[in-house]
C-alpha cells in the first residue's frame, strides 16, 4: 500500500477563486492510501516545495499528488522536489485543477466538485505508479539547416562559429532566398545584396558549413540527438566540381523561353543558367524541361563551349545519407498568387505587378536594369497606385486570402513609395491602406518620412476595382476619411501581396512530425516562452517558416534557434523519457499492427524463444526501442491482444483513473 | 436472364431519370408578365427547342421583390417559400429567369436550409403538411443551359449562329453576389454569359464594367447617379468594341435603356439572342 501525500495549490486566486481548495484537501484525506493532505497559496514557490519535501520525509510518503496547474507548466518542478526528498520523480502525479477546472468554470460548487474528482483520479493512479529510471542516448554533433535564405544562413553561421558542423540543404540552385531578390531594405534603405552576399560568402567559406544546394530532404528517421536524413541532391546536369561559373554556357544557350524565377518571371533566361551574378555555389544548372538537348537529343551547344567539361547530361539525382543531432527549419515564404484577386486585374494587365515583381523592376540587376518603366510598353509611368493587404487580413474568403497580417507589407510599400519619389519626383504615388502598421525600431519614423518628406498620398481605404482601359488602369477605391469614392487613372498598380509559407513546408512538417497551424506555419513549443523550438524535440524554427517577420526579426530568431541548437549539441548525452511502450511477451502474437501505427518507427519484431505453460517455442514478438519511442500511446490502444503497455501510463493506471472519476 | 432483366430495368429507370431531369418548375415573376415579356417568351421558346420543359408554378405569388436583410423579417419571405415548396412537391428543380426573382428565391432558400431561426418561424406561419427545409434546388436559366443542358449541346442545336456579332455581357450584381449563397460564378471574373455568347456562335467582348452596378433602384431618387453609372458601363463596352449588350436582368435592362444620356449601344435580353440562334425567334 502506498503512502500518499496530497498538496492542493491555490495559485493565488487563479484556483482558489473558483475551487474551495480547503474542501479539496479535506476530501482527499478520506481517499485510500492518503496519509497527508494540505493546501497552500503557491505550491511551486520555494516555501511550497519545502513543505512537500518535509512532508515526504515526515510522513514517509511513497507517492505524491499535486493539485495545481497543467503538468506542462510545473510537472518538472515538482518531480525535482520529489527527487531532492529522496523519492523517484515518477511517483509524482499532477491533477490539473487550473486550466482544466478553475479557469473554465464560474461556479464554486461545480469547480470544487470537479477538482475533488480530478484529485481522486490522480490518487487512484499514483497507487499503481512504479519508480522509473530514465536511460540516456548519445548526441550526433552536427546540425541540419533546411533552407538557405537569410534565416538558414544566419543560423548556420552561428552554429558553425560555436564549432559544430552544419549542413545547409537548399532546394534552389543557390542560397540567398528571398532576401537576394530585394532591392533595398527598410528602414535604412541599404542595398539588400550588399549586406546579404558577404554572409553568403561567409557561409560558403566556413570550414564547418557544408552547403548542399539544389537538394531537398527525402526522408528522416530517428529522434533528438540521433536523426538520420536522406537528402536528395537533384541532378543539375553540371559537374559542380568542374564548373567555374564562367557563364559562357548561359550566353550560348539558344533556348531562351524559360521564365526567370529570380526576376519573378518578368523576363526569360536560358535553359542553362546561373540564377544571379552572386549565386553560391556559382555553378550553372540545366532546366531539363526547357533544354533543347533533353527535348530533341540535339543541340549540346553548352557542352561544346564548356572548356571545363562540366556539362553532364547523364547526371542523376543522388541520395546522401547523413546523421544529425538537431534540425532547423528555415523554409521561408513565397508571395501568394495574386491572380486569385480578379478585382485587381493582375491577370489582365502586365502593368499590375506584385511588390516582389516591383522589387525586381527597381533593382539595378533586374529585368529593366533598375529603370522604372511600365511592363506593357516600356514607357515611363506618371502615376502609380500601391494597394496594401492584398490577401492579408482577409477573413471573408479563405480560398483566396489569409486571415493574418503579413507584417512586412506596410514597411516595404512605404519603402517602394519613397524610392519612386526619390528617383522620379515627377511620379505621383498613392497608397491605399487599411491600417499603417509600423511598430519597430525606426519604422514609424520611416513611414512618416514617406508621408511628410516624400509627399506620398496615403489613402485610408481599400480599392474595389482596377479596370484595364485603353492606355491606363482605372483604379476605383474609397477614401474612408473624406468619405468619398476615389477614381485614379494610374499607369501602374502594385499589389502588396500577402506572404505564405513555402509550399514545401507542409510535406516537410509531416516528415519531421513537427506540428503546423492551419496556415502551414510551423508551431512553436510555446508562443511566448519557447518561440524557436518546435514541440518535436530536436527540431528548431528559424525565420518566416514560423510566422511572418522582417529581416531584423528573422536574423534575431535565427540566432536564437542557433543558440538552442548549440545548447543541445554541447551535451554528450541526452536523458530519455522513461515513459515508453513495452510489449508483454506472453500476450504479444506479433501481428504487426503496432508497427504500422507507430509514428516514430520505434517498433521492430524479434523471434524469441518462449517457455510458458501455454506456449513453448519460437514466437514473433514486438520490441520497442526505448530511445526512439516518444510515449505517444498509439500502439497501446491499437494492440488487439492488450500486450502493449506504456510505462507511467499503463492501461491499468488509466482504468483506475476512469474508475475513480466514475465512482 | 435475370441479370439481363436487371440491366434493362436499370436502363429504363436511367432514361426515365433523364427525361424527368429535363422537366423543371418555372417561376417567371411579375416583371416577366409585364415589362419584360420578351425575356420570358424567348426563354420558353428556346427551352422547348432544347427539350427542357418549363412547367410554370400554379398560382405563383410575388417572389418578395427585394430580399429582406433583416433577420426578423419573416412575413416578406413567406411567398418565396410557397414557391420553393411548390417545386419541392413536384420533385423538380426550380428554374428562374429574372435576376431579381432568382436572387430572392435563392437567398430565402438558403435561409430555409441554413438559418434555423428563419426556418422555424417561417414554417410556423405557413403550417405546411411537411415543413419546408430548403430541399429545392434553385437554378437560373443560364445555369440550366450551362450545367444541365450543357453549352456544347446548345452549340450543336444552334441553326443560326450569330457569326461576327460582338456581344458584351452585362452581369449586374444580383446574379453574382453574395457569391457564397448565389454560387453562380466568380463575382470578380464571371464567364458564364461569355461562354453562352460563344455557344450561340457570337464573339464575347470582355470589358471592365461588366460586373459593376447599373444604379439599381437609385434612379427613383437620383436619376443623375444612375445616368453616370450607365454611361460608364455603355462607353466601356462600346470602347471595347461591342455591337450590343445583353443582360438577364430586367432592372439592369431598364437602367441601361432608360437612363443612358446617349443610346450608344443596343441592349437586349440574352433569351432573345438565344431564340434567334436556335431559329425559334421568327416563329412567334
Amino acid at each position: 500500500m502506498q503512502r500518499i501525500g496530497v498538496f492542493v495549490c491555490w495559485c493565488g486566486s487563479n484556483i482558489a477563486a473558483t475551487v474551495d481548495v480547503k474542501a479539496v484537501a479535506e476530501a482527499a484525506k478520506h481517499e485510500p492510501g492518503v496519509v497527508f493532505s494540505t493546501d497552500y497559496q503557491y505550491m511551486c514557490s520555494e516555501n511550497g516545495q519545502a513543505m512537500i519535501r518535509e512532508a515526504i520525509k515526515e510522513h514517509r510518503l511513497t507517492g505524491v499528488v499535486i493539485c495545481s496547474c497543467s503538468p506542462r507548466m510545473h510537472e518538472a518542478t515538482f518531480r525535482k522536489t520529489a527527487v531532492s526528498a529522496g523519492l523517484n520523480p515518477y511517483m509524482v502525479e499532477i491533477a490539473n485543477i487550473r486550466e482544466q477546472c478553475s479557469w473554465i468554470h464560474k461556479d464554486m460548487a461545480e469547480g470544487t466538485e470537479k477538482a475533488i474528482i480530478l484529485a481522486r483520479a490522480a490518487i487512484a493512479k499514483v497507487h499503481l505508479n512504479a519508480p522509473l529510471v530514465a536511460g540516456t542516448s548519445p548526441v550526433t554533433k552536427r546540425a541540419l539547416v533546411i533552407g538557405g535564405g537569410i534565416a538558414g544562413i544566419q543560423t548556420a553561421l552561428d552554429i558553425a562559429d560555436a564549432g559544430f558542423e552544419v549542413d545547409i540543404v537548399e532546394k534552389a540552385p543557390t542560397i540567398g532566398g528571398r532576401m537576394a531578390q530585394l532591392d533595398k531594405t527598410f528602414p535604412t534603405l541599404d542595398c539588400s545584396a550588399c549586406i546579404l552576399t558577404p554572409k553568403m560568402v561567409d557561409a560558403a567559406q566556413h570550414e564547418k558549413i557544408n552547403i548542399i544546394s539544389y537538394a531537398e530532404l527525402d526522408s528522416l528517421s530517428g529522434f533528438v540527438g540521433n536523426f538520420t536524413a536522406k537528402i536528395r541532391k537533384k541532378a543539375r546536369f553540371i559537374d559542380e566540381t568542374k564548373c567555374t561559373g564562367c557563364g559562357i554556357c548561359t550566353e550560348k544557350c539558344p533556348s531562351r523561353k524559360g521564365l526567370n524565377d529570380f526576376n519573378m518571371g518578368l523576363n526569360t533566361r536560358g535553359a542553362v543558367y546561373i540564377p544571379f551574378a552572386q549565386a553560391i555555389p556559382n555553378v550553372a544548372v540545366i532546366d531539363s524541361a526547357q533544354c533543347i538537348h533533353f527535348r530533341t537529343g540535339k543541340c549540346g551547344l553548352c557542352e561544346k563551349n564548356c572548356s571545363a567539361g562540366a556539362i553532364k547530361f547523364d547526371q542523376k539525382d543522388e541520395i546522401l545519407e547523413r546523421e544529425y543531432g538537431a534540425i532547423v527549419v528555415a523554409t521561408g515564404f513565397k508571395p501568394i498568387d495574386a491572380s486569385a484577386f480578379n478585382e485587381y486585374a493582375y491577370s489582365d494587365s502586365p502593368d499590375v505587378v506584385t511588390s516582389l515583381e516591383f522589387e525586381r523592376i527597381m533593382n539595378a540587376a533586374g529585368p529593366t536594369k533598375g529603370k522604372l518603366v511600365r511592363p506593357s510598353d516600356g514607357k515611363h509611368p506618371h502615376e502609380i497606385v500601391f494597394i496594401q493587404c492584398v490577401g492579408s487580413r482577409c477573413t471573408e474568403d479563405a480560398t483566396k486570402g489569409k486571415p493574418y497580417c503579413s507584417k512586412i507589407c506596410c514597411m516595404y510599400t512605404a519603402k517602394h513609395a519613397m524610392l519612386v519619389r526619390e528617383k522620379y519626383p515627377d511620379v505621383k504615388v498613392h497608397v491605399f491602406y487599411i491600417d499603417a502598421r509600423t511598430p519597430g525600431k525606426n519604422f514609424d519614423e520611416f513611414y512618416r518620412r514617406a508621408v511628410e518628406q516624400y509627399d506620398v498620398d496615403y489613402i485610408k481605404g481599400m480599392v474595389g476595382k482596377v479596370s484595364v482601359e485603353q492606355d491606363h488602369l482605372h483604379v476605383q477605391g474609397s477614401d474612408l476619411i473624406n468619405n468619398e469614392q476615389i477614381h485614379i487613372n494610374a499607369d501602374m498598380v502594385v499589389l502588396a501581396t500577402a506572404i505564405e509559407p513555402d509550399p514545401t513546408a507542409r510535406a516537410l512538417g509531416t516528415m519531421l512530425t513537427a506540428s503546423m497551424d492551419t496556415n502551414d506555419f510551423f508551431t512553436e513549443a510555446h508562443p511566448k516562452l519557447r518561440p524557436v523550438e518546435s514541440p518535436t524535440a530536436g527540431v528548431f524554427l528559424s525565420g518566416v517558416a514560423q510566422g511572418p517577420k522582417d529581416i531584423p526579426e528573422t536574423v534575431a530568431q535565427a540566432g536564437a534557434a542557433a543558440a538552442k541548437v548549440i545548447g543541445l549539441l554541447c551535451k554528450n548525452e541526452l536523458t530519455c523519457n522513461p515513459c515508453v511502450a513495452h510489449a508483454n511477451e506472453a500476450l504479444c502474437n506479433g501481428c504487426s499492427q503496432c508497427e504500422r501505427v507507430c509514428p516514430y518507427g520505434a517498433i521492430t519484431y524479434e523471434d524469441k524463444e518462449v517457455r510458458s505453460p501455454e506456449f513453448r517455442g519460437i514466437k514473433r514478438i514486438a520490441v520497442v526501442n526505448g530511445a526512439i519511442c516518444q510515449g505517444c500511446g498509439a500502439c497501446t490502444v491499437t494492440c488487439p491482444s492488450g500486450a502493449m503497455d506504456l510505462k507511467g501510463f499503463s492501461n491499468s493506471q488509466i482504468m483506475a483513473e476512469v474508475d475513480a472519476i466514475c465512482r | 436472364m435475370w441479370l439481363f432483366d436487371e440491366i434493362v430495368k436499370f436502363h429504363i429507370t436511367e432514361l426515365e431519370g433523364q427525361v424527368n431531369h429535363m422537366k423543371y418548375s418555372y417561376y417567371p415573376g411579375c416583371t416577366l408578365k409585364t415589362k419584360a415579356k420578351e425575356l420570358d417568351r424567348y426563354g420558353r421558346l428556346s427551352a422547348a427547342k432544347l427539350g427542357a420543359e418549363l412547367e410554370e408554378i400554379e398560382n405563383w405569388q410575388c417572389c418578395g421583390a427585394v430580399y429582406p436583410q433583416a433577420e426578423d423579417e419573416i412575413a416578406t419571405k413567406l411567398s418565396a417559400v410557397r414557391t420553393l415548396d411548390a417545386a419541392k412537391q413536384k420533385d423538380q428543380e426550380l428554374v428562374t429567369l429574372c435576376s431579381a426573382c432568382h436572387h430572392v428565391l435563392k437567398r430565402v432558400n438558403d435561409d430555409m436550409k441554413n438559418n434555423e431561426y428563419v426556418r422555424t418561424r417561417a414554417n410556423n406561419y405557413l403550417k405546411l403538411d411537411v415543413p419546408y427545409e430548403g430541399e429545392t434546388s434553385v437554378i437560373h436559366y443560364l445555369e440550366m443551359l450551362r450545367d444541365r443542358i450543357g453549352f456544347d449541346t446548345l452549340k450543336a442545336a444552334v441553326v443560326n449562329p450569330l457569326k461576327g456579332v460582338k456581344i458584351a455581357a452585362y452581369y449586374g450584381c444580383l446574379l453574382l453576389r453574395p457569391s457564397g449563397v448565389m454560387a453562380f460564378d466568380d463575382p470578380e471574373n464571371p464567364t458564364i454569359i461569355e461562354d453562352f455568347i460563344k455557344a450561340i456562335g457570337a464573339t464575347p467582348i470582355k470589358y471592365s464594367q461588366r460586373n459593376e452596378c447599373c444604379g439599381g433602384y437609385i434612379a427613383m431618387e437620383d436619376k443623375g447617379a444612375a445616368q453616370k453609372r450607365v454611361d460608364v458601363i455603355l462607353s466601356s463596352a462600346k470602347n471595347a468594341g461591342a455591337d450590343l449588350i445583353i443582360t438577364a436582368c430586367p432592372l439592369c435592362m431598364y437602367n441601361l435603356d432608360a437612363n443612358a444620356t446617349e443610346s450608344v449601344l443596343p441592349v437586349k435580353y440574352f433569351t432573345e439572342l438565344l431564340a434567334d440562334a436556335l431559329g425559334v425567334k421568327e416563329e412567334d
